[in-house]
């Protein structure tokens, strides 16, 4: 172009473009953030392979990434939305299962998934090595692959398919088989880069700072994900979630990771909001655990004056703030499908509790105590510290002098579970949608010592450890049903434990973040709606 | 001397209750008694103490710091990872707050007693009874939540791609709130130390004949007080650069930074006896160096400290 024919329309144009190609990578930039969501994340598990470790800090990543074959759903049938398996269907005698598998599913590296990916997944991993899986799948025999989108699992043992049904959320994320297959399982790189079928990739890992999933544009449903990138920030303060919410440098906080005493202020700030719904199926229980070896302890008497000393509406009011409800027994209220009301329940009362301290015959000594005992408060939470606090001071009313050992985390597992030397402990077990998962392990009996949030008090009741290994292999569900709701009046009668109250977390988001806690399991699952309003 | 701060480290963890296994158990929500069977055996921990340890020295031998249990990859890497985060957050704290610390020392020491010298000197005491978490949070809720001015933690904006200077930049924003925090705190201590030294070196009678040398105020304040005040101070920057290495575990989890302090903190909850020895044998052999870079300075500033003097 020379001078002469640079004329003010050339000029014009030149701006134009010029005034386009600044004005586009803004452009640009403006939409990608708008369709990121930053999330908080507090831990960075080492293993984050989901169908090995059934855990919601694994989960509440990886549930992006790895499917399972149904989700929990608050109105599907059976309280399950289908994931990588359209429909399920025991058989009468309870020995198989039939999954019909989802059609046209790709894995992230573009393989097809199958149902010999499900097979392989089932019989080396979720049986053999899963925490949770050993259980669920324990008499699992043989997976039938009649075609590539039909599993037919086999069981050794009748085994009911409510407590299939009831897992599948849990114990069933499916891995590839070709990545899998004829490697070291426990080290295989995939553990950590994961390769699944679900609405978005793992695509960068820095330890220490974050996350990235970006979305996955083969996803199988429809105009599915939403959104373009999810990255979860690793925050370990607790503080820092809060602050970074207001500061809008991320958007969503799940987990509680903003503290139950911060959520006052917090909701009050414009374009926050605090969601209490969306852990219904991950409700956590604080309980009492009970060293039956302990003379005193061992006496009924004792263990419902104990009982009968807690004020659960003040544990609830004052050390969940009301994010918690009263329990009664070790089905929590948000499982309808268990749930028994009416078992023995235990007022709060202290004068009855003393006296069945006097009718058990520990009388108060000359300084007004009957005998001392040895507390320890499970560190992992904020409320379990805060409560062996006031169980401290709730004994001390009815003459019992409780002594606080608080320790970390490896120390408090390795005193209580393998090393029994507690007298009283304070646990927070989860309550996974069937109790067969990991409630009656808190009171059956013949558990060997190390095993974390299982009964290591010594309880020991025949009739209890009857209920229970027949409800492991009864397979009609509502007889099934009936032998649970037994087994709740026989714990709530004889006390293997005290359920004190039952709590699920506190999601804070900002207002943009759209379609959150829309199921029962929200933080763990797929977040394949979940969209941003700009 | 590594040989013994590895051995009392390996015999301190020992001594908690619980090992790794135990903890990473709690971290997965519970398991069987089988897995944790299983995983002792991988990791070695079903094996006695003493083999353990010898196990330790023989890898360390030949430079191989291990493997992490808790993070499942080699420590040396994990080191390597986090180590220049604390550097760089450490370093600058440590540069600035030995700058201004010792320049209003200076300022507080030029004429003990007065009226600037007792402002500093309250301002700096109250500094440093400030404990650093405290400091750390309201100063990022006054900055980064009410002002947004910068960012209330991380070090550096997540994935942004950036690259060289804008890095850089972006880098050194994430740190002015961090570095602040710990640089007020480190500086209140070396303001008071370098005032209080400047107050005895006034009394002492090199001082006595400068002035009546009759030298102009500024050059004894500098050349002769300030010099002297010195030493004390640079002994204090050696004692320093070993808390430093620690890193501040505060201040590193409440900004999110990831660095040494928070590595060792998990080391430990995570019962991860190869990563904590890793970071130890790592922080003594920095120590070391620091330390030797110390007595150089000292030789330079102290005309008396000199390699090898026959006078005494």
């Amino acid at each position: 172009m020379t001078i002469a024919t640079l004329s003010r329309r050339t000029l014009l144009q030149a701006g134009g473009t010029l005034l386009a190609s600044t004005a586009l990578p803004t452009f640009a930039i403006a939409q990608g953030a708008g369709n990121r969501l930053i999330a908080a994340a507090d831990s960075e598990p080492k293993n984050l392979n989901p169908a090995i470790v059934a855990s919601n800090g694994v989960f509440f990543i990886a549930s992006k990434v790895v499917e399972p074959l149904a989700e929990a759903s608050f109105d599907g049938k059976d309280g399950l939305a289908p994931r990588l398996a359209t429909s399920w269907e025991g058989s009468a005698d309870g020995k198989s299962v039939t999954f019909k598998l989802r059609e046209g599913v790709k894995w992230h590296d573009g393989k097809p998934f199958t149902s010999a990916d499900v097979a392989y997944s089932a019989l080396n991993i979720w049986k053999p090595l899963q925490n949770l899986g050993r259980l669920v799948f324990a008499n699992l025999e043989a997976v039938d692959t009649p075609d590539a989108t039909t599993a037919v699992f086999k069981f050794s043992k009748p085994t009911p398919l409510q407590l299939i049904r009831n897992a599948l959320p849990v114990v069933s994320s499916v891995v590839p088989k070709h990545l899998y297959e004829g490697t070291d399982i426990a080290t295989n790189p995939a553990n950590v880069k994961l390769v699944g079928t679900g609405p978005f990739k793992l695509t960068e890992y820095k330890p220490g700072e974050y996350y990235r999933l970006t979305r996955n544009a083969d996803y199988w449903g429809k105009g599915e994900p939403k959104l373009d990138e999810i990255i979860f920030r690793v925050l370990p303060d607790r503080a820092g979630a809060g602050a970074a919410l207001e500061a809008e440098e991320i958007q969503l906080a799940a987990f509680s990771a903003v503290p139950l005493t911060d959520l006052a202020r917090i909701s009050k700030v414009p374009g926050i909001k605090v969601i209490s719904k969306g852990y219904e199926a991950l409700t956590y229980q604080l309980v009492i655990e009970i060293n039956h070896r302990r003379k005193e302890l061992a006496d009924l008497k004792v263990r419902q004056a104990i009982a009968h000393a807690i004020d659960k509406k003040f544990v609830v009011d004052t050390i969940f703030l009301g994010y918690a409800t009263a329990s009664t027994g070790p089905v929590p209220k948000n499982a309808p499908e268990f749930y028994d009301a009416s078992v023995p329940t235990y007022a709060f009362d202290t004068a009855k509790a003393n006296a069945l301290l006097d009718e058990a015959g520990y009388k108060k000594g000359a300084n007004g105590t009957r005998f001392s005992l040895k507390l320890r408060p499970a560190p992992y939470f904020n409320e379990t510290k805060q409560f062996g606090d006031y169980l401290r001071q709730a004994l001390a009313a009815i003459g019992i002098d409780a002594q606080l050992i608080n320790a970390d985390s490896a120390a408090h597992q390795k005193a209580v579970y393998t090393d029994h030397d507690f007298d009283l402990a304070i646990g927070p077990p989860v309550f996974r949608g069937d109790p067969a998962i990991s409630t009656t392990i808190l009171v059956r009996s013949g558990i060997p010592a190390g095993v974390p949030f299982s009964n290591q008090g010594g309880y020991e009741n025949k009739e209890l450890d009857g209920i229970i290994a027949k409800a492991a292999e009864t397979v009609d569900t509502s007889a099934r049903t009936e032998l649970y709701k037994q087994f709740q009046k026989i714990v709530a009668t004889d006390l293997p434990l005290i359920n004190v109250a039952e709590w699920g977390f506190i999601t804070v988001a900002r207002d943009t973040v759209q379609n959150v806690s829309n199921n029962p399991r929200w933080a763990v699952s797929n977040w394949s709606d979940t969209a941003l309003k700009s | 001397m590594l040989l013994i701060v590895v051995v009392l480290t390996f015999l301190l963890l020992e001594s908690a209750s619980g090992d790794a296994v135990d903890a990473y158990l709690l971290s997965i929500g519970g398991g069987d008694a089988t897995v944790a069977q299983s995983l002792r055996q991988a990791y070695g921990l079903d094996q006695s103490m003493l083999a353990r340890l010898w196990l330790y020295f023989s890898s360390l031998a030949t430079f191989d710091l291990g493997w992490s249990v808790a993070f499942g990859r080699p420590v040396l890497d994990l080191i390597l990872e986090r180590l220049p985060n604390t550097l760089l957050l450490m370093g600058s704290a440590t540069a600035i707050s030995f700058g201004f610390g010792s320049a209003l020392g200076i300022i507080a020491g030029a004429k003990p007693e007065s009226i600037r010298d007792r402002v500093l000197s309250t301002a700096s005491l109250i500094l440093y009874a400030i404990p650093s978490f405290w400091l750390g949070l309201v100063l990022s809720i006054v900055f980064a939540v009410q002002l947004r001015w910068l960012p209330t933690s991380g070090i550096e904006t997540i994935a942004s791609g950036k690259a060289g200077i804008a890095r850089a930049a972006d880098i050194a924003r994430h740190l002015i709130l961090p570095v602040g925090a710990l640089a007020l705190i480190y500086m209140a201590l070396f303001l008071r130390v370098m005032r209080s030294g400047m107050a005895e070196a006034w009394t002492l009678d090199f001082v006595l004949f400068a002035r009546s040398k009759g030298l102009s105020r500024s050059r004894i304040v500098l050349r002769h007080v300030a010099r002297n005040a010195l030493l004390p101070l640079v002994t204090m920057l050696g004692l320093q650069s070993a808390a430093m290495l620690g890193g501040s575990v505060v201040i590193e989890s409440i900004f999110a930074i990831p660095g040494f302090g928070r590595l060792a903190q998990e080391a430990v909850s995570g019962r991860d006896a190869p990563l904590l020895m890793g970071i130890i044998v790592v922080s003594a052999v920095l120590v070391v160096c620091v330390n030797l870079v110390i007595d150089l300075v000292y030789a330079a500033l102290d005309p008396r400290v000199g390699a090898s003097e026959p006078n005494s």
